[in-house]
């Protein structure tokens, strides 16, 4: 008799992907799908995918979604999580979405200790409007808006985020991780279920940061987009757990 | 009747309390009140005015451009009403602390020596119910007894002691203002 | 039934929001309505369901409140002039997903950062939605301290009832003035009728999605057109205005809120001197009341519309009135009180110009 290797998960839903070849969403969207139902809390979970390629998330993953305008949605999970304090509520952001032009709400919903858990997509661009620099792209890295490539004296450089966050003291846990290798992967998973059992047990903010390929707006292959994540995007965004306060009482 | 009332000095010294005493009291009187503090940054300055206006009905304008009346408990307050106060008005004026008379003659001026009455009674928090004794004895708007169960509601569970302060205070004050108007006949 | 308070507006407005079942507040502080969210902080700390968060900004305010609507609480924020416009995306936001929520504007001298002083220049932002694109929100205009508190259960009453945003549109004296006020009685929100739209995890039921986004331009028109059809009735339903001394009145002053006041207090006078005149108070800005316009008396032929702004309910009266009579204007923005005195001054003379 085969054994079976591989299914669906069932928070996953039966339909047909409208990202791009090779986008890094689809693997995560899955992830996610997978941690719920391992964790058995498809009853009780709220998403809040904002603006972004990822605004339609709540086409896969079957659970209870609001969406949110560009940048709010760590403040839109905020007022959810207040009023349903038993239910798990997670933000699914990209980096223009949550290190631009949400940066406010989102320091301060991690300085709060909100109990929500947020997956922060970065794949270096602004990838529905058509690839324009996002706060993430790397120096020198080609986009839209900088034709030239980033240059620091124009345009600062890439923001750590996620460091930014660590700092905060109602962040508990912060992890960044990539999804561009099958052992990336199975550690992408690890981070998230590790970020929703922590929101499980009261603990606070929560984080993970993932490096996602844009094979589209990077004008490369999507296995040359895997390797850039490895040999460029991984160098200036370290890949590991930036903070971990999740066993302290 | 239609009368608005300017509560003026500097911050602390109880001023927007005089004001709120006043219009609470004549509301459990069943009249029909306004109150309208001075707020934001002017506030922030040092000084403090409210202005409280006691009407039988209904009350268009919570704002005063021409006082009635006015209590004033320092000497810039005195200066910026004086001047826009309605000939005939009546003006209590804290005469501890404002040496100078206000230039309108039409005004009737009663000088109360509140610091100097609160410290005789030992206790400066008292300025402000001694001021208000005055203005009530004087004006006739509302009366020692309706001020002083206002100000027993209001101040709920403060202690016996302080409320004797307060009701000492209120009545020196009316005292001082009748024994004014019977020597200026 | 308890015995009358004197609170001010602000206070009133916060109190009475506890009172209609309200059990969310976020804000952030602006001049004139601070006492607001410093009233509700303790109010909802007393609460054991209560939650109130002093928001990083007013775009976070306004989407914290999103979030609370959308997982069913009563909920509402807070603001005056500069800190609404910062809460405009969030209002196009309610009014797109049809999310209840409430919306205090203490209206202050503005543009720019202006003043703190009352003002009313906030009449267009308001009743032409409130932020991007094609809806109407419902704006409450309290005249009273009374009204701050019975508009207030009203404001939660209707943003349940049509699933929509409702602000109460009052100012900087209307905030800070003290009126006795008997406030209502208290609701407790579990008796709230249940809300079957809202998201609390898809337990023994299809999960559910809150979004704007219709990328389809025919699906997103189909929702603008059942906007439409909720807006009319709306305005079928609620719109309401007072009307004080019109029965034989030859000029209809028409103000709202602290104008409105100050206009009752200007007839008076004008009346002690033989002037018929009477007041036309508008009490919903939206739906604005054009019934009670089409119902005066044919005799009437003058309307005075007195704002403190340079002139926005203005071009409403205008529309009511379809170009029946004449229709003057009085208006003083970006601050200053005017006095009854002043606008009885102007109400003399245009009745005398006029020969009535």
């Amino acid at each position: 008799m085969a054994k079976l290797v591989f299914k669906r998960p069932k928070t996953l839903k039966q339909v047909i992907s409208h990202y791009c070849p090779g986008c890094g969403h689809g693997i995560i969207h899955r992830l996610i799908a997978e941690v719920i139902e391992d964790l058995d809390i498809g009853e009780k979970t709220i998403g809040v995918p904002p603006a972004g390629c990822a605004v339609l998330a709540y086409n896969y993953i079957d659970v209870d979604m609001a969406e949110a305008a560009h940048g709010r949605a760590t403040a839109v999970a905020t007022g959810i999580k207040r009023i349903l304090p038993d239910r798990i509520v997670f933000a699914y952001q990209g980096d223009g979405d949550m290190a631009a032009i949400g940066t406010a709400e989102t320091i301060h919903a991690a300085n709060r200790g909100e109990n929500i858990t947020c997956i922060f997509v970065n794949n270096g661009v602004y990838g529905m409007t058509g690839g324009q620099m996002a706060p993430t792209t790397i120096l020198g890295q080609l986009s839209t808006t900088t034709p030239g490539g980033r240059d620091m004296a124009r345009d600062g450089g890439p923001l750590d985020l996620s460091e930014m966050l660590a700092l905060t003291s109602g962040s508990v846990y912060i992890e960044r991780t990539a999804v561009n290798s099958p052992k990336n992967v199975r550690r992408t998973k690890k981070a998230i279920a590790k970020a929703f059992k922590s929101q499980m047990a009261n603990r606070g903010f929560s984080l993970v940061e993932i490096l996602s390929p844009c094979p589209t707006n990077w004008k490369m292959s999507p296995v040359d987009s895997h390797r850039w994540i490895d040999k460029v995007a991984a160098s200036v965004f370290p890949l590991r757990v930036i903070k971990d306060k999740t066993e302290e009482s | 009747m239609l009368k608005k009332t300017v509560f003026a000095g500097f911050g602390g010294q109880g001023v927007l309390m005089m004001g709120y005493v006043l219009a609470f009291s004549a509301m459990r009187d069943g009249l029909q009140v306004t109150y309208l503090p001075s707020y934001g940054a002017e506030v922030r300055g040092g000084t403090a005015n409210c202005t409280v206006v006691v009407s039988d009905e209904e009350i268009a304008s919570p704002v005063s451009s021409s006082p009635d009346f006015a209590v004033v408990l320092n000497r810039p307050s005195m200066m910026k009403y004086q001047g826009v106060m309605t000939s005939g008005g009546i003006m209590i004026l804290n005469s501890s602390l404002v040496d100078v008379d206000p230039s309108r003659k039409d005004l009737d001026v009663v000088k109360v020596p509140a610091n100097d009455i609160a410290a005789e009674l030992g206790s400066d928090r008292t300025l402000n119910m001694i001021m208000l004794g005055a203005f009530v004895a004087k004006t006739g708007i509302s009366s020692v007894d309706s001020v002083m169960n206002g100000l027993g509601e209001i101040v709920k569970g403060k202690n016996a002691r302080i409320m004797e302060l307060n009701r000492k205070g209120l009545e020196r004050g009316a005292a001082y203002a009748l024994r004014e108007q019977k020597v200026s006949r | 039934m308890s015995e009358k308070v004197l609170m001010r507006g602000t206070h009133v407005v916060a109190e009475a929001a506890v009172r209609a079942g309200c059990r969310f507040y976020a804000g952030y502080p602006i001049t004139p309505q601070n006492e607001l969210p410093e009233y509700m902080s303790d109010a909802m700390a007393r609460l054991e369901d209560g939650t109130f968060i002093q928001a990083e900004s007013e775009l976070a305010a306004i989407n914290m409140v999103i979030g609370a609507s959308i997982a069913g609480a009563r909920a509402m924020t807070s603001s005056s002039s500069p800190g609404i416009s910062l809460k405009q995306e969030g209002f196009s936001f309610l009014a797109a997903q049809e999310l209840p929520a409430v919306i205090v504007n203490i209206m202050r001298g503005s543009p720019g950062l202006g003043n703190i002083a009352p003002s009313q220049g906030d009449y267009f932002q308001a009743t032409r939605g409130g932020g991007h694109g094609d809806y109407r929100s419902i704006v409450l205009a309290p005249a009273s301290g009374q009204e701050m508190a019975d508009l207030t259960r009203k404001a939660f009453d209707y943003a349940d009832r049509y699933r929509i945003p409702v602000m109460i549109l009052a100012d900087g004296m209307m905030g800070q003035m003290m009126e006795p006020v008997l406030l209502p009685e208290s609701i407790d929100p579990r008796k709230l009728p249940p809300k079957p739209w809202i998201l609390n995890g898809a337990k023994g039921r299809p999960s559910r999605v809150i979004k704007s986004l219709l990328l389809d331009p025919s699906v997103e028109e189909a929702h603008n057109w059942k906007l439409v059809r909720k807006h009319e009735m709306i305005g079928r339903e609620i719109s309401d205005a007072e009307t004080d001394l019109m029965d034989d009145a030859r000029i209809a002053v028409i103000a709202y809120g602290t104008a409105a006041r100050i206009a009752k207090g200007a007839i008076k006078r004008v009346r002690e001197t033989g002037l018929k005149v009477g007041l036309l108070r508008p009490v919903t800005l939206w739906p604005f009341p054009e019934k009670v316009f089409r119902g005066l008396d044919e005799s009437v032929e003058n309307f005075l519309v007195f704002e403190m702004s340079t002139g926005q309910m203005l071009e409403d009266v205008k529309l009511s009135l379809a170009g029946r009579g004449e229709v003057h204007f009085y208006g003083r923005p970006g601050g200053p009180i005017p006095t009854p005195d002043e606008v009885a001054k102007v109400i003399s003379r245009l009745y005398h110009r006029q020969k009535l």
